[in-house]
């Protein structure tokens, strides 16, 4: 079992603020593994150097994807997307709102689709290379919308849908863009106990139906512990603890971290 | 709603009518024949006063529609049935010219229409779809009807050899307006775009030696059917169109063929834009419009779906420059002054932003609203303005609000 993600030292200043300090860890291909800690640790500053929305002050990030290295740290947001193959969700959900369930999910097959019309030509020809194209991009959308349940919702506006369905939905766009790394800004954040339970049932799936390693940051323990292969405990910054959920749980650091030093 | 309340509310608006209408009405310094003086008009202020009294009376029994809502019925059912009134749109707009009551006027007016449709479809790429509010459209629109001016002039080209040529220079421009702007968006933008508008504006009156400055240029060519021209006499001594066919000449002849020319290019260009939304180019403008960062986090290049929108923006644009000129026979630069640029931009936000059929509406409005108040002379403005605030009060998010998706579940399963 190979890494798939490397992070290496990777530290974030914002100005006189120390958010991210030299931090290390990995994430194993076909794992899901969690990264968790208090308020303000730094979990969603991790996740934004990683897809290329901020540039980190300094440290690596090493993707390995088919015996190449791709250096995150070096590239634009949208390469990491489609080169790399690190697709994300986010924390306040981000959909096209006012386009439809199945325009959110198509969207996300752009840059195939992009290549497959002739960057418009072959497209605006009608021939049959896109028309062919488009036909398995929209299955690859009604396989995703029955696996999250929203077949019936399809041409439903997207920004109209139950908050649930637009966490599941987010997470069904993401994974059209065929990545190799899911990232999920708390992804449960929101859910009824019915749905977080459903969630997990979903994020199993990808991991183990579709082989797509998973980072999550989460804040409902019943999802990390139940699912995770690993857990990264952040803390001010710096990683205060990192092995399986059972070494987790029972890890003073982190025990101090969420409930402070007990006295004596 | 009680009646004294709204009493008071009338009363209010009715003092603010009034101090309006005062310096606005209320005084007439034009008087033919006098020495100069001013008259007063006090039964206009009373009209006034009492009309707005009035009509927020009126307003306020009027059922307030809650925001949020269910879109109004009106909207639906334009929704519902906007195939079958665009077929019966372009059935009008065929045998306009055949119509008994079709003067020179009517149809050159029904030219001016379709080019401010094209113009609107063209804005509603880059405003609507790619939501990159653009206030200097009236630039490329400048830099079309100048290609066909200056190749004809220098050159002597003709419309039809002009025409690709306009668009292509007007959608160089668009990217390289667009280029420096990538990282701009709402009113930044807007703000760059309208200085842009203004650059080529005064270049074209400035640079003399080039453009011939504010005096324009004159005698441009007019499209030709196939190499004959419709005039009286072939210029060069060929054959003329009515020569070919063996009919007589008639002024009105070249109306209904610059008409046609213009009904064929507007419905090509509306076949291009829908075709357009329905491919990954026209979903990532709109994907851009909804959220740029979930786009990025998708993979799709922000900057190349930004040049792409403004380059088919700008190509539009520059075909209906093309149109514009041929049709005036002149050009100069006031024609492409800010009022022209915020004209075309109405008419997409009246329109609905992304509806085809809404911008064609609106078009028709806003081009024919200000041929229909002539008559007012000086209340022109003021009934144009007037409509404008209905509108947006009634349909404050244009006349077409509702989306047509650009791709359904059933097409999966043909």
């Amino acid at each position: 079992m190979s890494a798939l993600l490397q992070v290496e030292d990777l530290t974030m200043r914002f100005g006189g603020l120390l958010a991210i300090d030299r931090l290390s860890f990995a994430a194993d291909e076909e794992k899901i593994t969690a990264v968790i800690g208090p308020n303000g640790a730094g979990k969603t500053t991790v996740f934004n150097c990683l897809t290329g929305f901020y540039r980190p002050t300094s440290g690596s990030l090493a993707l390995h994807r088919e015996g190449r290295q791709l250096r995150l740290e070096r590239m634009d947001g949208w390469r990491i997307a489609r080169d790399a193959g690190i697709a994300r969700t986010f924390q306040n959900i981000r959909l096209f709102a006012g386009m439809t369930v199945l325009e959110n999910l198509v969207i996300a097959q752009h840059n195939k689709l992009m290549r497959a019309s002739g960057w418009s030509i072959a497209g605006l020809l009608g021939m049959a290379r896109y028309r062919s194209a488009e036909t398995t991009a929209l299955e690859r959308a009604a396989a995703w919308l029955d696996r999250i349940g929203l077949v019936d919702r399809a041409d439903h506006v997207a920004g109209t849908l139950p908050y649930g369905d637009q966490r599941r939905l987010e997470i069904a766009r993401a994974m059209c863009t065929e990545p190799v790394l899911l990232c999920l800004d708390e992804p449960a954040a929101g859910l009824n106990p019915h749905e977080s339970h459903e969630l997990n049932r979903l994020l199993l799936s990808i991991r183990d139906r579709d082989r797509v390693a998973i980072l999550l940051i989460e804040h409902d323990m019943n999802v990390v512990m139940g699912i995770s292969d690993r857990v990264v405990v952040l803390d001010y910054g710096k990683k205060i603890a990192d092995g399986t959920p059972n070494d987790i749980r029972v890890d003073p650091a982190v025990i101090k971290a969420y409930l402070g030093e007990p006295e004596t | 709603m009680d009646l004294g309340r709204l009493a008071k509310d009338a009363a209010l608006a009715a003092f603010v009518a009034l101090i309006l209408a005062i310096p606005l009405a209320g005084f007439d310094t034009n008087q033919p024949g006098a020495s100069a003086g001013i008259a007063t008009r006090w039964n206009w202020v009373a009209i006034a006063v009492a009309a707005v009294f009035v009509g927020r009376f009126v307003i306020g029994f009027l059922p307030r529609r809650r925001p949020g809502g269910r879109p109004p019925v009106v909207s639906l059912f334009l929704a519902k049935h906007q195939n079958i009134l665009g077929w019966i749109g372009l059935g009008i707009a065929v045998v306009w010219p055949f119509l008994p009551f079709a003067s020179q006027y009517l149809l050159d007016l029904a030219t001016a229409v379709l080019i401010y449709i094209m113009l609107g479809w063209g804005l509603n790429v880059v405003v609507g779809l790619a939501g990159l509010l653009n206030l200097g459209y009236a630039a490329f629109y400048a830099v079309g009807a100048y290609t066909l001016a200056l190749t004809a002039s220098y050159w002597n080209f003709g419309f039809w050899e002009a025409l690709p040529l306009a668009g292509l220079m007007s959608a160089i421009v668009g990217i390289l307006l667009a280029l420096p702007v990538l990282r701009l968006r709402g009113d930044y933008l807007a703000i760059v775009t309208l200085g842009f508008g203004e650059i080529i504006r005064i270049i074209l009156i400035n640079w003399q030696s080039f453009t011939y400055g504010p005096n324009g240029i004159n005698g441009l060519p007019r499209p030709t059917f196939f190499g004959l021209p419709l005039a009286a006499r072939a210029p060069g001594g060929g054959e003329t169109f009515t020569q070919f066919l063996g009919i007589d000449y008639n002024q009105a002849q070249r109306y209904i063929y610059l008409y046609f020319v213009t009904l064929v290019l507007a419905l090509l260009v509306n076949l291009f834009i829908l075709r357009l939304r329905r491919l990954p180019v026209g979903r990532a403008w709109e994907a851009l419009r909804e959220d740029e960062i979930a786009s990025r986090a998708l993979g799709i290049n922000p900057v190349s779906v930004k040049l792409s929108a403004f380059a088919v923006g700008a190509l539009l644009a520059g075909f209906a420059g093309v149109f514009f000129a041929t049709r005036q026979g002149f050009v100069s630069p006031e024609s492409f002054n800010f009022q022209e640029s915020a004209t075309v931009l109405a008419i997409v936000v009246l329109g609905g932003m992304g509806s085809q059929l809404g911008i064609a509406l609106a078009a028709i409005i806003l081009v024919t609203l200000p041929e229909f108040g002539r008559d007012f002379a000086q209340f022109r403005m003021l009934l144009f303005g007037a409509a404008m605030v209905g509108i947006m009060i009634w349909r404050p998010r244009g006349l077409f609000s509702i989306r047509t998706p650009s791709i359904r579940l059933r097409d999966a399963k043909r």
